[in-house]
């Protein structure tokens, strides 16, 4: 007997801070099934995974260190999720910020002042929001997809690296390997905990998702994004302006990646690299939706799929996993979170075709 | 005059349209039935990965290629379920769908990065690919090149000459008229969703199989999204799918000839061209709203709950 799936009347509130709960659990058993399937002790995996990382203070910092990254590109992700915006390319957004926040110190290096940090945060900021703005150009004024168009922007952004660092911004002293001078003092994010690698960008995170929440709450962007999200067409005939908001949502999280990205080459990376992120602009993706696109919700998941990048070098250290473990858990933990999600909306009955009838 | 150059370049420009052909028009039947998956990527990827293992541990290329196939079904399958059956957003679960695609293909190619397999065999019929000019572009591709164009000739007889394809149609462009007169619309869709899976699995076994003999992490590089782009180019018709995906072939060539011929740029530059590219016909097809209206098909993108 197949259950049947019938329709809420309202969508259950509970179901929508259940579900992400019930994702995990759902993910964490099927692991335990592939673990086993590779010939590895399941609880000992979940051991090296989820508590091995976070077992002493250096790990929990550097569970900090990861999350920083994934809840600014979420943040800024979750106010154009709400409106219907998909940008799905912060991956690009935050390499350009690295490459506007990092050009500074390249063309500034002997410049000692205190100045230079703020700067480079803020050149960051608009250098995301600028590359964030073409699909936002696009879009607006020629209706083109945003979700195509960001997403191959992501790819003109690594090359653009790429040719910056193999050229103009190599370390003329780092014998010819393509890379930038390591960031001065000046240059570099203040630790905020010693003996660790916490540093500022988390304090930039965490007032980053308090200023979204109350943009969100109070402000009317914030209850134009909502409506125009929930209700395009009320929001239309309340005379807000989509262009707007597709405007407001891509500059915004833009600028939030763009920030992730200067924090990332000036806090842990420390110069700029090829390869600056292991695809924190993708993982949060997952980051806005298993917290609900809500600012509280985006900080357990962001420091959840943290925990997922240091649990996946754990278990290749201490258990000769392979590092892709951790993008397959990423990914069924959207997978299931999804599928989950037909509870808010909808209900399953179980009712046998005899005492229907009966 | 010697036209002898042009023969490498058209050869290698076919090698890089087939996988965008293939994914391509797997997803055109996808949207045809009103569903948006973009999925492709991670489709690709792991149809990639597992054709190449299956070519490494049974030296066939018939069993790779279904394999292949196979696996790209199976990720549609999932995208399926959660879609069709779970009702879930197509736009974030085709999102979730290369995301894990990602992660999968590299968890299975772990121990296969960088080992070189032979590439797919090429057609050599003594007289016919002797012939000059035409010999090797006509009688000297693989199996898979010949496959993608019987697939396009295929897709636009099935779409407008049969019944069934007639179906697909209306199940893509009402699915609630389809559905009160008896059609299945949610088993429509698990075919026409499992059909562009195996398509994209095709798709992703011919990069690591003929283009690059060789299974490298993400090697797919955005082909997948590039295949999207190609239907909103073609309009949702075939035909159109099949040229778009040579004239991506040919920018991708280009960059290769261009740097050959002595193109003083940073080879960089030239690797953005076939993403810019994407971004400039996006920008060009899309700029008039109604003939995109008129050709997507109607209920792309919506989830269908019959009321019932």
């Amino acid at each position: 007997m197949l259950p049947k799936i019938v329709k809420r009347p309202e969508p259950s509130r509970a179901m929508v801070y259940l579900t992400p709960i019930y994702a995990l659990l759902l993910t964490i058993l099927t692991s335990m099934v592939v673990f086993t399937a590779l010939g590895v002790d399941p609880i000992e995996a979940l051991r090296n995974f989820f508590i091995v990382p976070i077992n002493n203070a250096y790990g929990a910092s550097e569970l900090l260190v990861k999350a920083t990254p994934l809840i600014l590109c979420a943040i800024g992700l979750s106010v154009g999720f709400r409106a219907n915006v998909w940008n799905i390319g912060a991956e690009g957004q935050l390499t350009l910020g690295a490459i506007f926040g990092g050009g500074l110190f390249v063309y500034l290096h002997d410049v000692d002042s205190i100045f230079l940090l703020p700067a480079m945060i803020i050149l960051g900021a608009v250098g995301g929001a600028l590359w964030a703005g073409i699909p936002a150009f696009l879009k607006t004024k020629f209706n083109a997809n945003e979700i195509l168009t960001s997403l191959m922007l992501v790819y003109v952004a690594t090359l653009l690296l790429s040719v910056l660092i193999h050229g103009p911004w190599r370390d003329p002293d780092g014998f010819n390997f393509p890379e930038s001078r390591m960031f001065s003092e000046s240059a570099t994010m203040p630790l905020i905990l010693e003996g660790t690698r916490l540093h500022f960008g988390s304090i930039l995170a965490l007032l980053a998702v308090l200023g979204t929440w109350l943009m969100l709450a109070k402000t009317l962007i914030g209850f134009q994004i909502k409506v125009i999200g929930a209700a395009p067409k009320a929001g239309g005939y309340a005379g807000f302006s989509q262009k707007k908001i597709i405007w407001f949502s891509l500059l915004f999280g833009g600028a939030m990646a763009g920030i992730a990205g200067v924090s990332e080459v000036s806090g842990p990376v420390g110069q700029l690299l090829p390869s600056i992120s292991p695809g924190y602009g993708f993982t949060a993706i997952i980051v806005a939706f298993l917290g609900r696109l809500h600012p509280v919700g985006i900080i357990f998941a962001g420091l959840l799929m943290a925990l997922t990048y240091l649990g996946g070098e754990t278990a290749q250290i201490n258990l000769g996993l392979p590092v892709a473990v951790t993008g397959v858990f990423q990914g069924m933990v959207l997978f299931y979170l999804l599928a989950c999600d037909v509870l808010v909306n909808y209900r399953f009955e179980f009712k046998s075709m005899g005492r229907a009838a009966g | 005059m010697s036209y002898e150059w042009l023969v490498p370049v058209i050869l290698t420009v076919i090698t890089a349209a087939t996988p965008l052909v293939f994914a391509g028009i797997g997803e055109l039947i996808t949207e045809k039935s009103g569903v948006l998956n973009l999925g492709v990527e991670g489709m690709m990827l792991v149809g990639a990965v597992s054709a190449f293992v299956a070519a490494t541990v049974t030296g066939s290329y018939f069993i790779a290629i279904l394999t292949g196939a196979l696996a790209g079904m199976f990720m549609a399958f999932l995208f399926g379920i959660l879609t069709l059956s779970l009702m879930a957003n197509q736009v974030a679960t085709g999102l979730a769908l290369t995301l894990f695609g990602v992660g999968l293909s590299s968890l299975i190619g772990q121990d296969y990065v960088g080992t070189p397999v032979a590439a797919l065999a090429k057609l050599n019929i003594s007289g016919l690919t002797d012939l000059p000019i035409i010999g090797p572009i006509l009688f000297g591709q693989d199996v898979l090149v010949y496959l993608s164009f019987v697939s396009v000739i295929g897709v636009s007889w099935f779409l407008y000459k049969t019944k069934a394809g007639l179906i697909l149609r209306a199940v893509g462009d009402s699915h609630n008229a389809a559905h009160s007169i008896g059609y299945s619309v949610i088993g429509i869709r698990y075919l026409a969703v499992m059909f562009g899976g195996a398509m994209s699995g095709i798709g992703g076994a011919y990069l690591s199989l003929a283009y690059t003999p060789m299974w490298a992490e993400n090697m797919t590089a955005g082909r997948g999204w590039i295949a999207l782009a190609l239907i909103v180019f073609a309009t949702w018709k075939p035909g159109l799918v099949l040229v778009g995906a040579y004239m991506f072939g040919g920018i991708t060539i280009l960059q290769l000839h261009a740097q050959a011929a002595g193109l003083d740029l940073p080879s960089q530059i030239l690797s953005m061209l076939p993403y810019l590219a994407t971004v400039i016909v996006l920008v060009l097809i899309s700029k008039d709203e109604s003939r995109i209206r008129k050709h997507a098909p109607a209920c792309i993108g919506k989830i269908f709950h019959p009321a019932a």
